[in-house]
């Protein structure tokens, strides 16, 4: 460590610390094995992330039967591209509309879709999202940068058993006739959790 | 529990904090700390709602105060103990003094991938027939209880409509004590924003929650 004074850094080494000795304690023990623990933390960091949702919706927009299974039965629709298990077991796909605006929280703890999203970001789990998603949603949305139309309904799902929801944004003018992966590309984790809206083409101009 | 967790309608956080291409972990010991926590789950020593419940049942003053996978950790040091895996004595020194109890299962690498695939499904099958259906009318219980729930606080004894029958579930409150899974119809509860926050509500919004019949009464 650096002589860095800085608060936050002491703070962590606390935590790293005690994170440690529970890791060393635990393996000593032998409840855990660390080579596991590794390969734990690479599938989150590579396989596992908003990648498989972005592709479900692509699918989503591009063929209106994969569309229908995943409205009628999403678990079954998301393991046809191979996305399944835990915290995705029980999955609901809800879809914006011209007339209706879905956005996912967790207001008891952090349950998000992690087969298709990956794992939750500090946002979501933090006090102010959980705290206000569900009493002004469009305060929310705001901070985001998302305004809706006053007259457009906003349906906020809280997480409270083990159904997880991926919202299905709206897909964006402009975009007839791309290809799924291009598609993709528009749709970004926070579209899926209804805290935005899918990117519009110009997006990925200004990016590219 | 009414605990700090509950945090639904609660005022005064600040506003959302939101980084830029955000990493999974932003230190080594939240890769560590998350990893620990799953694979401890993994042992099938407790069951994913008595997380939940270890968790939620830290003094508020520390959950408010925490990052996430710092509530993780303390968490599963409260777990550990509790389920006599560690004892308070070998967690505050790091070192193992008694011998290990048998655990179900410990996850190895080869595992990993299968385990996760898996996951664990929490619906079994229909024992009786479900109480309600779509379109009647319930009203939340108002109760308060000490043990882990599912029901908000922000929507107790409030009027909703049943929008979706998800079938039996794992019941939380139960089989987070170790009083068996007693699986229960479980529904998709509408909402309207007004009938919970009351004339300032935004009056475009419903909520929908899902909730296990004995939240429930007929309206």
């Amino acid at each position: 460590m650096s002589h860095d004074h800085d608060h936050d850094h002491s703070e962590l080494s606390d935590i790293e610390l005690r994170v440690r000795a529970l890791e060393t304690l635990l393996t000593e023990k032998g409840y855990v094995d660390p080579p596991a623990l590794d390969e734990l933390i690479e599938t989150y960091e590579t396989k596992i992330g908003p990648k498989n949702g972005a592709r479900v919706v692509a699918k989503a927009w591009s063929d209106p039967e994969y569309h229908a299974r995943l409205m009628n039965d999403a678990t079954s629709a998301i393991a046809e591209l191979g996305f399944t298990g835990r915290q995705g077991e029980h999955m609901v796909a809800v879809e914006n509309t011209p007339d209706t605006h879905n956005m996912v929280v967790c207001t008891l703890c952090s349950c998000y879709p992690w087969t298709v999203l990956g794992l939750p970001p500090v946002w979501y789990k933090s006090a102010p999202y959980r705290s206000r998603a569900v009493r002004d949603p469009r305060g929310v949305l705001a901070e985001f940068g998302v305004t809706l139309p006053d007259e457009t309904d906003i349906r906020v799902w809280d997480s409270t058993a083990e159904v997880r929801y991926l919202v299905i944004p709206r897909r964006p003018e402009g975009t007839a006739g791309w290809s799924e992966d291009r598609l993709a590309d528009l749709v970004t984790r926070n579209s899926m959790i209804g805290t935005a809206l899918a990117l519009d083409p110009s997006d990925l101009e200004d990016a590219a | 529990m009414n605990g700090a967790q509950d945090l639904g309608g609660q005022m005064g956080f600040g506003p959302i904090e939101q980084e830029e291409n955000e990493p999974n972990f932003h230190t080594k010991w939240e890769e560590r700390a998350f990893a620990v926590t799953l694979a401890m789950g993994a042992t099938g020593s407790w069951t994913l709602d008595a997380s939940r419940f270890a968790r939620e049942t830290l003094p508020p003053a520390d959950y408010l105060s925490s990052s996430y996978y710092e509530i993780w950790t303390m968490g599963l040091e409260k777990l550990i103990v509790e389920n006599g895996l560690v004892s308070d004595e070998e967690l505050l020194k790091g070192q193992a003094l008694t011998p290990s109890k048998p655990v179900r299962r410990v996850m190895k690498a080869e595992d990993v991938a299968g385990i996760l695939a898996k996951g664990g499904p929490v619906d079994r099958p229909e024992h009786k027939p479900a109480k309600f259906k779509i379109g009647d009318v319930i009203r939340t219980k108002r109760m308060h209880p000490e043990h882990h729930t599912r029901l908000p606080r922000y929507a107790r004894d409030t009027i909703g409509r049943i929008e979706a029958v998800h079938g039996v579930h794992v019941f939380p409150d139960s089989n987070a004590h170790g009083h068996g899974e007693q699986p229960t119809w479980l529904y998709g509860v509408v909402f309207k924003g007004t009938d919970i926050w009351g004339p300032d509500s935004d009056p475009k919004l419903t909520l929908r929650i899902d909730l296990w019949e004995p939240y429930l009464d007929p309206a």
